[in-house]
């Protein structure tokens, strides 16, 4: 059956496989798009575990560049505070530099889930409009947090972070989030999630916690925003507190929704073709973001469910004929 | 002896209507027992309350003697009570195959980390589901439609697909609100012989709630009748229909609403 043989490991392996081939050419690369390439493989990462969130199981989070924020903040404490304090991290050169780094990551990772359980586990009980008011308060929170923390840098910022971010590192996160968020919904397990979305009552009825499988989803999306945040901020070498502002979670979301709610395929074909492009009008300045709105309305327009999705327009006319049981 | 579901003096106000008052039933297993009343006497609010969609004011609900106050819809349907709804809640966006798959859940063993995992026992169980769910769809005759999405069935197939999904469950008590609503004579011949050999092939109880008083005297040995929250009488369809409680209640101007169901 369809839902056997696809995404197997052979699928991830290759992926990390490819991986490691950039890692090897990258050498000879151009470094400018090089480096968009990498910023691309991260916004890949964060739409499609937003769209873990946003699509697959349907609740509504404005707070994803919240969770990239801790676990940027929370890696540099390790990469780059830490060592000022302990000269034997200081001293890590090479492969056990990057395992450091890779430890860093996953603690990021893991602050930005533990984040995840706390706003998600009182705001997911209630009804999913709270979630995007909680999570959007979460985000300002640890934006200002941030600013008024010196050891973090404060508004200035945290400079100097070493630049740790490979190619390998990047399109490894791509091709795992990837993995891990489109493999779910495929499992009888993670067909969970799409009960949730598609009808509440009806899922609790044939035993489904909605409230776990919404709590879970939420927090593996944090989960990978959290080392998105590592990378992004060891691959600028610089991170402060606006870069992970109100705008920066709408970026995301608009991402999933030009991608198309509910296809992996669709936000990350969206995350890539957004970076290239934004980086492309780079050069009609504040025009930019003006073609970047008219874009977005005409493609919305023309195209209502994404790239790739078909649930966008059928959710919403089912949700307003939805009654209570 | 404890009844299989048993309910006590069950009771739940909406601000100041009482839509269910006092009610008391039971159900023994492999039972099969039919609620009937008039629209609006608080029939789909039992199952919501069965279910555990709501909390009774008062009173209590058992199932093999357990109250079932403040559990989760989910365990509930966990222990063993499965419904469908009057208004069909099939997940639209998934398969018909997908929202049987989302009831087998509930008794695989495995989670999150094997999903992402993928080993030899986890693709094993996958298959096992996949069986499970043609040999339940063969039930009803929808294998061809397996992979269709469950939107685009006709509504008697619909209605088919939501039983299916609660046997999914392996229940004890399953729940019919409703069943036969929308289908014509015929099918409803044939949802009446598979409501039987349903109840006797999962050995399971059955609370079924019609107005096509044919479809109830038809397939239940017993009824309650309740009429604006009250059980006003119990007891073998033959007799409950000449209780001139029942007739009273029945005819006069709900009587045409009765029999054309409120669906
Ligand atoms: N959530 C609710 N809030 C307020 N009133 C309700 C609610 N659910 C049901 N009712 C009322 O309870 C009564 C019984 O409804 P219902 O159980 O749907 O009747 P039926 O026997 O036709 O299934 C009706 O008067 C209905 O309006
Ligand atoms: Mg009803």
């Amino acid at each position: 059956m369809r839902w056997i043989s696809e995404h197997s490991r052979t699928t991830l392996l290759i992926g990390l496989a490819l991986a490691g081939l950039l890692q090897l050419i990258s050498g000879n690369l151009d470094v400018y798009y090089l480096n968009i390439g990498l910023m691309a493989a991260i916004h890949v990462a964060l739409a499609v575990s937003l769209n873990l969130v946003n699509g697959y199981t349907g609740q509504f989070s404005l707070g994803h560049a919240g969770f990239m924020a801790v676990g940027a903040y929370t890696a540099a404490s390790l990469t780059t505070i830490l060592p000022e304090a302990l000269p034997a991290i200081a001293g890590l050169k090479g492969f056990s530099l990057q395992l450091w780094f890779v430890f860093s990551t996953l603690v990021g990772g893991g602050a930005a889930a533990l984040c995840g359980f706390l706003v998600g586990m009182p705001s997911l009980r209630l009804r999913g409009d709270y979630l995007a008011i909680v999570t959007l308060g979460f985000g300002e929170i640890i934006r200002v947090f941030i600013q008024s923390s010196d050891t973090l840098g404060g508004a200035r910022g945290l400079s100097g972070l070493p630049p740790l971010t490979s190619p390998f590192t990047c399109v490894s996160l791509a091709v795992i989030s990837i993995y891990i968020c489109g493999n779910l919904v495929k499992s009888t397990y993670g067909l969970g999630y799409l009960a949730t979305r598609d009808d509440e009552i009806a899922a609790e009825s044939v035993g489904v916690n909605t409230t776990r499988c919404k709590v879970n989803a939420f927090v593996v999306g944090a989960f990978i925003a959290g080392m998105a945040g590592s990378l992004y901020g060891h691959l600028l070498q610089y991170i402060n507190p606006s870069q992970f502002g109100f705008l920066k979670s709408i970026e995301i979301v608009v991402l999933v929704i030009l991608g198309g709610m509910g296809s992996t395929l669709g936000v990350s074909i969206a995350a890539v073709v957004m970076t290239f492009g934004l980086e492309q009008m780079r050069n009609l300045n504040e025009w930019r973001m003006v073609i970047y709105a008219l874009l977005i309305i005409v493609f919305m327009i023309v195209r209502p469910q994404g790239v790739m999705g078909t649930l966008g327009v059928e959710r919403s006319r089912t949700k307003s004929k939805r009654k209570a049981a | 002896m404890s009844h299989l579901l048993e309910l006590k003096d069950c009771t739940i106000q909406f601000g100041g209507l009482v839509a269910v008052d006092a009610v008391n039933f039971h159900l023994e297993s492999n039972d099969l027992l039919g609620l009937i009343g008039p629209n609006g006497a608080g029939k789909t609010t039992i199952f919501n309350l069965i279910t555990g969609i709501y909390q009774p004011s008062s009173g209590s609900i058992l199932l093999e003697g357990k109250d079932l106050k403040g559990v989760a819809c989910s365990s509930i349907a966990a222990r063993g009570i499965a419904r469908t709804f009057q208004n069909i809640r099939l997940f639209k966006s998934l398969s018909v195959a997908d929202n049987i798959r989302v009831a087998a859940r509930l008794h695989t063993h495995h989670g999150f980390l094997h999903a992402l995992g993928r080993g030899s026992s986890f693709r094993k169980e996958e298959e096992e589901v996949r069986e499970q769910i043609m040999d339940l769809l063969g039930l009803f005759n929808l294998q061809d439609f397996a992979d269709d999405s469950a939107g685009s069935l006709p509504y008697g197939s619909q209605r088919r697909l939501e039983i299916l999904r609660a046997l999914a469950t392996k229940p004890k008590v399953l729940l019919l609100d409703e069943p036969a609503a929308g289908m014509n004579p015929t099918e409803k011949e044939e949802l009446m012989e598979l409501i039987q050999q349903i109840r006797d092939q999962f050995d399971l109880s059955v609370l079924l709630v019609e107005h096509d008083m044919k479809v109830v005297m038809g397939v239940c040995k017993r009824v309650v009748v309740i009429e604006y929250g009250k059980k006003i009488a119990e007891g073998a369809p033959t007799d409950v229909q000449r209780d001139p409680k029942v007739l009273e209640a029945y005819l006069g101007t709900t009587h045409e609403v009765v029999e054309a169901g409120d669906a």
